[in-house]
């Protein structure tokens, strides 16, 4: 087994006119869960069906466990597919969906006996082996359409926004199923989601796409804290932009205006002077000071007045609309310095966050 | 006015419809050979046709053709709607197109040409010449009914069954038949009753040898009706009807498979 089990060198896709994918390469790992991440008409589903085989690309080569697969067909690659309509056999019972695969490959009859109900045991479908997947919830069907998949053992997974269609709560709870599934079958998975909360939290790396590109390929931490470019930052989860200038750079500091105000921050991507930056800060790295919490208004303070307060239990919400008539958004956490957060709306309050939080981008 | 164009103009639609119908069904049970005047109930007529052995050996004729006919069509037509749908070729929208002009054209034009081709290529008039021209005829009515509900169809199960590893042979007896298989039967159905009632082709295309019903009928009737027509103009009605409402019923079942 290579370590690297799917490789594209050089692949683009073109449909028609349409550039679905510019020419992109892309290594995943054996045993690894890696989410394409991106807003819809990105590419990231051209990439899943490119690898699977249900298109070819126009250049480039796919390796599939070392092999160059490019011209094979589906069928001999080796990998599944979930798809978004989960696409089972309406007129097949569940058990009947999940042997599909291997009466093809032609598996002896009592070998597939065992395998499938070894995987309706995993997926706990053992009772509903003998229902038509119309009589199935929408939780249970995703479910068989994973063991459709897996019960072939393939060397990839390869998974098409199988959550979409699902309710929030069922959703949330299929997110922990899957990444135990993946655990215990220590299959590689390669999941399509536009959905980046899911993909934080479920994936081992994350392929952030835009335009048939990829942005950044991270692991979720990296793409949260250290977004390679203004698109990762605001894509993945929310964030404060302050667009401004250089004034001075030098190697290890940067100089820059912040709402009138110097900042003097650490220069971590060799930006340089009177090079056009974005200051980027996210919401729950914002501290907001009341005016009585604050003793001596200290330089890194910018001053707003408080627009909205919106209450979501553990946490509130505040919308500050700075001098400049810039709106930010930040988080209050409830804890043991601010078990209240009153704010009233229209009230005049400090805003700061702990200097080397903030992410500096070229623009 | 109101009363009038709710109530009473619809029924004279039905009635502008179905009477006509309704006469024939009420005077196969008239106990008079020629008379318009209802003279007493009788199944008469329904006895003497089921004793005509010339009438019986040509219905006959007309439920073979009609069978092989709708076998064949809705066969082919299967084949035609899933090649239509799965995959690409040169001309295939030429061929799609040319499915609807076949339905368009007056059957006298595919009447004539078909005879002009049979003795072009020396075909004899007979069995064989009324059953090509009947499949013809019903191919593309075949084809559109199938197609119509592949397209209903989620294209992604096809692709999941080649993903698990099937060959084209495989996605198409396992999943596009059973899938298909009443959209299939109410193709049958429908092929059937066009051909057993089809008069205009058929009466370029037959021969002496090989007489069907409907031209039979057309035959009789210019030397007046007999009751024993309206007797079977009733038994065809109902058998016709009864064809309709299997194929209904087939599609209705399709409908929910597909959702």
């Amino acid at each position: 087994m290579y370590t690297n089990i799917v490789e594209l060198k050089g692949v683009s896709k073109c449909f028609g006119d349409y550039k679905a994918l510019e020419t992109i390469d892309l290594t995943i790992q054996n045993g690894e869960f890696i989410t394409l991440l991106g807003p819809s008409g990105c590419g990231k589903t051209t990439i899943l069906r490119l690898i699977s085989g249900l298109e070819k690309p126009d250049t480039g080569h796919i390796f599939i466990n070392g092999q160059d697969v490019t011209d094979w067909p589906p069928e001999h690659r080796h990998l599944n597919m979930v798809f978004q309509s989960y696409a089972l056999f309406p007129h097949m019972t569940v058990f009947e969906n999940i042997a599909f695969g291997l009466r093809c490959r032609k598996i002896a009859k009592n070998e597939i006996v065992e395998r499938v109900e070894e995987i309706l045991r995993i997926v706990k479908l053992t009772k509903l082996a003998q229902r038509k997947p119309d009589q199935l919830s929408g939780g249970q069907q995703q479910r068989v359409a994973i063991a459709r998949a897996v019960v072939n053992r393939p060397l990839v997974l390869l998974l098409d926004e199988p959550l979409s269609a699902l309710d929030y709560n069922l959703r949330k709870d299929m997110q922990v199923e899957l990444k135990q599934l993946q655990r215990k079958l220590g299959v590689t998975f390669v999941f399509v989601t536009h959905d980046q909360e899911e993909a934080l939290s479920m994936s081992d790396r994350v392929a952030v796409m835009n335009e048939g590109h990829i942005e950044q390929l991270g692991t979720p931490r990296d793409v949260y804290e250290e977004p390679a470019n203004l698109y990762v930052a605001e894509f993945i989860g929310e964030t404060n932009v302050f667009e401004t200038k250089v004034i001075r750079s030098d190697k290890q500091t940067v100089e820059v205006k912040v709402e009138d105000k110097r900042f003097t921050f650490k220069n971590k991507r060799g930006l340089k002077t009177r090079q056009e930056v974005c200051v980027t800060v996210r919401p729950e790295d914002l501290a907001v000071w009341r005016q009585e919490e604050v003793g001596e208004v200290s330089d890194d303070m910018l001053p707003g007045k408080v627009e909205q307060v919106i209450y979501k239990g553990s946490i509130v919400e505040l919308v500050v609309r700075l001098e400049s008539n810039k709106r930010i958004y930040a988080t209050e956490f409830f804890n043991e310095d601010d078990e209240k957060l009153d704010y009233q709306i229209g009230e005049r309050v400090w805003v700061n966050w702990i200097p080397g939080w903030e992410v500096i981008l070229p623009v | 006015m109101k009363k009038f164009t709710k109530q009473i103009y619809p029924s004279f639609v039905y009635l502008f419809l179905y009477l006509p119908i309704l006469i024939v069904i009420i005077f196969s049970f008239n106990d008079a050979s020629r008379s318009l005047i209802w003279k007493g109930f009788t199944l008469k007529w329904y006895f003497e046709l089921f004793h005509d052995s010339g009438m019986l050996t040509v219905a006959a004729h007309s439920i073979i053709i009609g069978i092989l006919a709708a076998s064949l069509a809705s066969s082919i037509g299967t084949i035609t709607a899933v090649s239509l749908f799965r995959y690409r070729f040169f001309g295939k929208n030429l061929l799609h197109g040319l499915l609807f002009v076949m339905i368009v054209t007056p059957e006298i034009v595919i009447g004539i040409s078909l005879l002009l081709l049979y003795s072009a290529t020396n075909v004899p008039l007979g069995f064989w010449s009324l059953l090509l021209a009947h499949t013809t005829l019903c191919i593309p009515f075949a084809a559109i009914t199938v197609y119509s509900r592949i397209t209903s169809l989620d294209k992604s199960i096809f692709e999941a069954a080649r993903d698990l590893g099937a060959s084209d042979f495989v996605i198409f007896s396992k999943i596009i038949v059973p899938l298909l298989l009443p959209a299939i039967v109410a193709a049958w159905l429908l092929s059937f009753t066009l051909s057993l009632d089809d008069v205009i082709t058929s009466y370029f295309v037959s021969g002496p040898g090989f007489a069907i019903l409907p031209l039979k009928v057309y035959a009789m009737v210019r030397l007046g009706i007999k009751p024993e027509i309206n007797a079977l103009c009733t038994l065809l009605l109902i058998g016709t009807l009864l064809l309709v409402v299997a194929a209904q019923v087939a599609l209705k079942k399709n409908e929910k498979v597909g959702e």
